[in-house]
This record gives C-alpha cells, structure tokens and sequence, in this order.
C-alpha cells in the first residue's frame, strides 16, 4: 500500500477501518478502509462488485455494517439512518438521481428540510435561498421555480449538488456523476467538484474513467472484493497499469482449468456465427464464431457494450442490423423462445433480477427451462423434475444438495451454480455466460471455472463475458476485445496478453 | 485446479449437507447451517393452520350466539352456497394474483356474462336448441372479457390495476345498455331445473364450486403451467430468459380470471333466477379479500388455493353469523376490514421469518 499526501497533523474527516458488511450468503464488504481529508477530491476505483455501492450506502446511512469502526472529525460514529448520515454532513448524490420530477427546483433541494413557519411553507424564501445555492455553483439560468422533470441530466445533477450544500454537507459522495453527461457538462461538473474542495468540503467521487481521476482526483482507494487493496494513492502520479492491476488483478492466484490440447479448427462449423450484429447506440458491426469445445471471451470495461451483445445475441434485445446463426440456421431477431429452442442458454449479468426466483425452490428454478420435459399432457411429474435437477445440482456440486431450500438464502456461488445448471439441464448447446463470477466469493470461482470448461469439454460453444482481463485471459481459447462497442481485437487467448488488452481497453474508452 | 473428483467429493456430503467437504473451500460451504427447514417453503398445513383455527373460532362463536341454528345442516348448506359464487371467483384471482397481477373487473363482468346469456335472443335460441346455450355464452363472455384484459396487460403494457379498472367500468356499462337496467327472468327450460337441484343432498352450485376449486388447485400445484405462473409473479424477467413465454402465460391467466367470472355468472344466475347487470357488485373487492387473507402474496410469486377456500369460508361464516345475531352489514364490512389488517400482518411476520429475518 502507496501513501502520499499524508499530513499527520491534521484529523481527518472521516476514517473507516475494517468495515464489514454481509447480505444473505455473500460478504459484500469484508475488510474495507477509507480515509478522507477535507477539502479533497477522493476516488473510489474498483470493478463492479467490488462493493463500491455497498460501501456509498454505508455511507449514506442506507445500509447498516456488520463490523468495523467509522471515525467522524476523529470521533466515533454512527450512520444509523439516512438522516443521521445527513445530520453528520454526508449528502450522497446517486447515479440514478433521487429528485422528485413534479417538484419544482427549489422544492427539491429543500426535500426532507423544508422551510416553514408554523407549519407553512416559506416559498418565497425556499425560492431565494435556492437562487442563492444556484448562484453559488455558478448557474443561476437554472430557475429555481422550474419542474425538475424537466431539466436534462446534467440539470437535475447540479440540483442535487445544491440540494447537498443545503444541508451544509462537508462530505459530498459522487456515484459515477460523470456517466450521464457529455463533454461540455463534465467540464461543468469538474469545475463544481473543484469549487466545492476549494471551499473546504470533501468529495467522494466514483468513476470508471480513469483520465476523470487524473484530473480532478487528490488521492485514490481502490476496492477489490469487498476489500481495500489500496488506499491514499496519488491521483496524478499512480501509473495507469498499476491502478488497473489493483483494480482487475489477482488478490489471489485463481486457478483455471487447462486449456484443451486440440482446439477445434477452421475445418470445424462453427455452431454460433454472429454477424455484423448492430444495435444504435450500444455496438456495431459485432462479428464473430464459437466452435462446440470452445470458449470465447469478451473482455472490456463496464458500459463498452458486451452485456447488450450477449443479450442481443439471446434475442432478449432486438438487432437493429447483423444476423445470429446456431448451426448455420440464422435465429429469428428479438425472440428469447426461438434461442432457447436453437440450444441457445444466458446466465445473466443481474443473477438475482434476471436469472433467480429467489423465493423459489432449488429445483424449481433449475428446471424453468425445461417444464415441458416434465410434463404428460400439461400435468408435471414431481418427482421426474425434482431427480432431474438434482441430478444436474450434483454435476455442478451444488451445496447444500437440498431440493426444496429457497434460493434467496444460497451464496452467490451456489446461485450461479443454479442458473448453469439450468442450461445444462436443457442441454444447450450454445451457452452465454455474462459475468459468470460476480459477486461470487474468491474460493468458490475456481469451481465456476472448471464447470465451465468442463462444459466446453463436453461439446458446448461458450461465450463469457467478464470485466476481469485475467478472467478473459484465463479462462478464454479466443478472446475478443469489446470497447466503445466495438471489437477492436480477435485473436487466440494465448497469443495476447494482459497489458494488451488493458492498452485496448483503457483506450477505447477514453475515445 | 482443485482436486475435486466430483464424484468423491459428492459421496462425502451427500448425508450431511452442512459437513463441509475436503476439497471444497469453507467460503463455499453454506453460510447458513441447521434450522434447515425454516429455510425451506412452509409446509401446506403449517401455512393454512392459522386459517383454520380462525375458522374454527368463528364456528364456535356461532355456536355459542346462535346455538343450534348455526349448528344446523340447513344453515352450513346456507354458509356453502353463499361462498359458492364468489368463491369461484375467488379461485380464479388467486391466478393472477400469484402471477404477480390484479383483475378489478370480475364482478362487473359476473354482472355482463349473466346479462348477455340471459337476453331474450340467448333464450330464444336456448329454448329451441338446448338450455346449454345459456351456460356457455356466459362462460364465453367471461373468458372473452378476460383475454381482452390480458391482451391490455401482456402487450399492451398497461398496468392491470387500470386495464382492469378500465374494464370493469365498460363491461358494467355494457351490461346495462345489453338489459336496458331490466332484471332478465330466465325461462329457459331445463336450466333452473339442473342448478338449482341437489345431488346427494347438497346444491349443485356447491358442487361446481368444490370442482372448480379442485380443478384449480390441480391446475396451479400439478401442472407446467401452474409452475409457469409462479415463475412469472415470482420474477418476469428470470421467467422471460429462461425462454417462458411471459405474455402468452399472462393472456391466457386473465382469460382464466374471466372464463371464472362467467361460471359465478352462471351461477348467480341460478340462485337469483335471473340476469343483472347490478350481479357481482363489489365481488373484486371480496375475491381480492379472501385471496389475500387466504395466505397468496399479492406482490406474486407465492398462491395457495386451498388458502383462497378458507379465505372465502371465513368470510362467509362471518357473515352468517353476523346475520344468525341481527347485527347490521355495516357491522360486519368493519369485522371484515380488521380481518383483512390482521391476517397481512400475519403474513408478513411468516414472509419475514422465512426469508431469515
């Protein structure tokens, strides 16, 4: 762990050490230290699920830990409730922003604090002191009168920064603020968040873009898993690839299973062939073929368009242009259920929203897929289903090997486990893996890793799509370089290496 | 590579599922260990157990205020009968309920389903062909209203809450146009002979109200597209990706609701030897009722049926006894609204506790 900048005088802000925070079968935050400074722009860095949201709601008083100490201006405290959060002056603005869009400007900032004597609202002076807070971010053509639902993104965003200065925040927490605004708005942006650190308030700022960090950053904490793997870098002088190991590299040797000796050749049809698949907005000209035995991974950032290929190649999107063949017979566009029928199996991205009926039982969301199987003239027969999930629980060491068990009360690992077993149940051919080891813990990946491969093994094409280059890497005999929605390379998992595709990836971006 | 041989590694922990195995890391191990079958759903006696001892406190208040004339045969045929119309009803919400939808039209459509198969035309027709005419138009205009709900809701994307809303004031409205606000006698021959008649003693409109119920229950518990059903209340979007056909599932449950509605037509039609446009007034409100208290979550993904049949006979039983002791119906709606409190309270004290606080 690099420090810098370290003032020994001073107390700081705000310190967390060793916080821990566990939902249901994963320890979301397991370990994590934070130190902010007053008057410092503070990054956050980390891949999705390394528990940088856990940890905003933490702060924010949203979520309660289960372990470590929070020091306040070197005082233990607690953020027991979003109110109490507030009171101690941390304001957090959210991605997806929380304003009411049928109230007016001033209404909004004022939300939760509203100015009123003996019960009647002061509308002139909520009105005035908004024109004030406005002003004081140097944009006063925003009226304070004006429906918030009818500001653009970067509009709304400003709204909320005001409406944290209205609550006398010393702490502001930014999650991704940059995302929804475009060139000329970050510039906004980057001018409020160095105002408001000149001004003495401390700012936590999430972002995925690197070049933001550089220049309005002051230090950086990094999270990986749930825990701080490095904290009080320097913004401006930490080496790219260093930020990027921290951030996707090992915090512990994974091991994944070997490769298999004869790849299958030119000679061997391919069993998906997708081509020039587009969709505006999100990716273009996507071109690629996955061979039975072979497993084809997409590396790339967060935002650079794999998920959306993944789903579009599953019919869950509609192409706008481009074709997805299985076995050279081309799917029809926009449909899950011709997919499935092809052979076609995705393990979402979103396991819990997307892939679980997390208040249903073990067997029940194994066999989803495959009701059809188990029925004789509509009627199910039980006991069929349940022997032939539990069969399939067992090839991927599902544990508990409890049939009837709630899905909710299972750890991630056991949850993904779930959602391959399903496909395999359905025999796919053609299997899509997005993201198939989030928020699954360290110990239980390898086992993922080995399914998967023994799943290629067994004759099946498989696409993973992963934000963790060395999970691509690793895993992958073809690897394919996803940014800005683009395939920018092509090429056999061994002949590529690490800084490559980081080099690909960073730069896509940053386009 | 872990060394994990699957079979061996299986063979280990086959008997005890909390013993962790050698070759599988602790973090896998399940974080969760014994009170195993707290984390497994309720059990179907354990869940209903609550419902039948309000049933049972209810009996015996009936007992004790109004002795032998609750306790008669007479008056449990009275309790049955009058839980067989909404009752049917009520078995087709705890459909769309589990599917995670609401149906606000049921009654206005009981109202137009007996309208339509009672207009001097369907007697007509019924009289010179058979008095089955009577019975499927109103099965059909409830099903039909039904589909017309779904085809809203499924690909429409409106809400249910107002495609039914929307439904339930056209189909009331339609039926007072189709009968001019005029109570239509039935004269079909044949009709009121069949059901209004006993079987082995008791009337044939409890008879198809316990076949309904049974066929519901088989339909929801034994069949694929009853586990379709869960799936989609349970979690659409997971339901969508694993290739369930989520629109066609929700379509043809609205048409359930309504083919559901057009049996209580058929019915009310019997009891009232008549149809109306004011039939079914206020039944969504009692089917929604008995549906909830009955133990289906009303955000979907978990129904139970027989829940649903207690839920009714509860209701019933209170009004009965109610009545049986000349308390007024205002009375019993306040009984009835503290009952509907208390028992989602219940529920979410059971919800909370099975999902592990």
């Amino acid at each position: 762990m690099a420090k810098v900048d370290e003032d020994p005088t001073s107390v700081p802000l705000l310190e967390m050490h060793g916080i821990v925070k566990v939902f249901p079968g994963v320890r979301a935050l397991d370990g994590v230290d934070l130190q902010v400074r007053a008057g410092e722009v503070h990054c956050l860095l980390g891949q999705n699920g390394a528990g940088k949201s856990t940890l905003i709601k933490v702060l924010a008083g949203a979520h309660q830990v289960d372990g470590g100490e929070v020091l306040w201006q070197g005082q233990p405290a607690s953020l027991g409730s979003p109110v109490a959060a507030l009171k101690q002056g941390i304001a957090t603005i959210y991605q997806e922003l929380d304003l009411v869009d049928w109230l007016s400007v001033a209404e909004n900032i004022y939300l939760g604090h509203e100015l009123s004597k003996a019960g009647f609202s002061q509308r002139a002076v909520t009105r005035r002191k908004a024109r004030e807070l406005l002003q004081r971010l140097g944009h006063p053509e925003i009226s304070a009168s004006r429906e918030v639902g009818t500001l653009s993104a970067a509009g709304k965003q400003i709204v909320s920064v005001a409406r944290a200065l209205s609550r006398d925040a010393q702490l502001i927490v930014m999650d991704e603020p940059s995302a929804v605004l475009d060139g000329e708005e970050v510039e906004n942006l980057f001018h409020i968040v160095s105002d408001l650190a000149a001004a003495g308030v401390a700012v936590v700022y999430i972002s995925h873009r690197l070049e933001e960090i550089r220049r309005i950053g002051d230090r950086i904490t990094v999270l990986k898993d749930g825990r701080t793997v490095a904290t009080g870098l320097d913004a401006r002088t930490t080496p790219t690839a260093e930020l990027i190991k921290l951030m996707t590299g090992r915090s512990i040797e994974y091991v994944f299973p070997q490769r298999s000796q004869t790849p299958p050749g030119p000679e061997v049809p391919p069993l998906l062939t997708v081509s020039g698949l587009s969709r505006r907005g999100e990716f273009e000209g996507v071109s690629f073929e996955a061979r039975p035995g072979e497993i084809v991974g997409l590396a790339g950032l967060v935002g650079a368009g794999r998920s959306e290929i993944v789903e579009t190649i599953f019919g869950a999107r509609r192409a706008d242009g481009g074709s997805v063949a299985v076995e050279g017979k081309a799917l029809r566009n926009g449909s899950v259920g011709a997919a499935v029928a092809a052979g076609v199996g995705l393990c979402p991205e979103e396991r819990k929203s997307q892939g679980l009926i997390l208040d249903q039982a073990v067997y029940q969301n194994i066999s989803m897929a495959t009701l059809s199987r188990f029925s004789a003239g509509g009627f199910r027969r039980d006991s069929a289903e349940r022997s032939a999930a539990m069969k399939v629980a067992a090839t991927v060491d599902l544990r508990p090997p409890d049939p009837d068990r709630v899905v909710r009360t299972l750890s991630g690992g056991n949850q993904q486990k779930i959602v391959l077993a399903r496909w395999l149940l359905r025999e796919c051919r053609v299997l899509l893996l997005d993201e198939p080891t989030r928020g699954v813990d360290v110990g239980a990946r390898s086992e993922i890793y080995l399914l998967i491969r023994q799943l290629a093994d067994s004759g099946v094409a498989v696409v993973v799509v992963s934000s963790e280059v060395e999970e691509v890497l690793g895993l992958s005999d073809r690897v394919l370089v996803v940014a800005a929605g683009r395939v920018l390379l092509d090429g056999p998992a061994s002949e590529v290496n690490e800084d490559q595709v980081l080099d690909l990836v960073m730069g896509g971006t940053a386009a | 590579m872990t060394e994990k041989s699957a079979d061996g590694a299986r063979l280990d922990t086959a008997d005890d599922p909390n013993q962790p195995a050698r070759a599988v890391p602790a973090e896998i191990a399940p974080t969760v260990t014994g009170e195993s079958a707290r984390r497994s759903l309720p059990s179907g006696l354990m869940r209903n157990l609550g419902l039948i001892i309000a049933l049972v406190l209810l009996c015996l208040v009936g007992i004790i205020t109004a002795g032998d004339r609750f306790a008669s045969y007479e008056n449990v045929l009275t309790i049955l009968r009058l839980a067989s119309v909404i009752g049917v009803v009520s078995i087709g919400m705890t459909f769309v309920i589990t599917a995670g939808g609401i149906d606000l039209s049921v009654g206005a459509v009981v109202g137009l389903a007996s309208v339509w198969a009672t207009t001097s035309g369907t007697q007509l027709l019924a009289n010179n062909v058979h008095w089955l005419i009577v019975v499927s138009t109103a099965l059909l205009v409830g099903a039909a209203a039904g589909l017309l709900n779904g085809l809203m809701v499924a690909y429409g994307r409106i809400v249910p809450f107002i495609a039914t809303l929307a439904m339930m004031a056209a189909a009331r409205g339609l039926a007072e146009i189709l009968a001019n606000r005029q109570t239509q006698i039935i004269r079909v021959n044949g009709f009121l002979d069949v059901f209004t008649s006993d079987l082995f003693g008791i009337p044939v409109i409890v008879w198809v109200f316990a076949a309904v119920a049974v066929a519901g229950w088989i339909l929801l518990n034994r069949t694929t597209f009853g586990r379709r059903t869960f799936a989609v209340g349970g979690n659409p979007e997971a339901a969508r990706l694993a290739g369930i056909r989520v629109k066609r599932q929700t379509m043809m449950l609205y048409g359930l609701v309504g083919l559901s509605a057009g049996i209580a037509a058929v019915m009310i039609m019997a009891r009232t030897t008549a149809g109306s446009s004011t039939h079914g007034t206020l039944y969504e409100l009692d089917a929604i009722a008995a549906v909830v208290i009955g133990g289906t979550l009303l955000s979907g993904g978990r129904g139970t049926i027989v829940g649903t049949v207690f839920g009714v006979l509860i209701f019933t039983t209170l009004t009965n006894v109610f009545t049986l002791n000349n308390l007024s119906i205002s009375a019993q709606a306040i009984a009835k609204g503290l009952i509907i409190v208390a028992a989602v309270l219940l529920q979410q004290r059971v919800a909370a506790r099975s999902r592990g606080g």
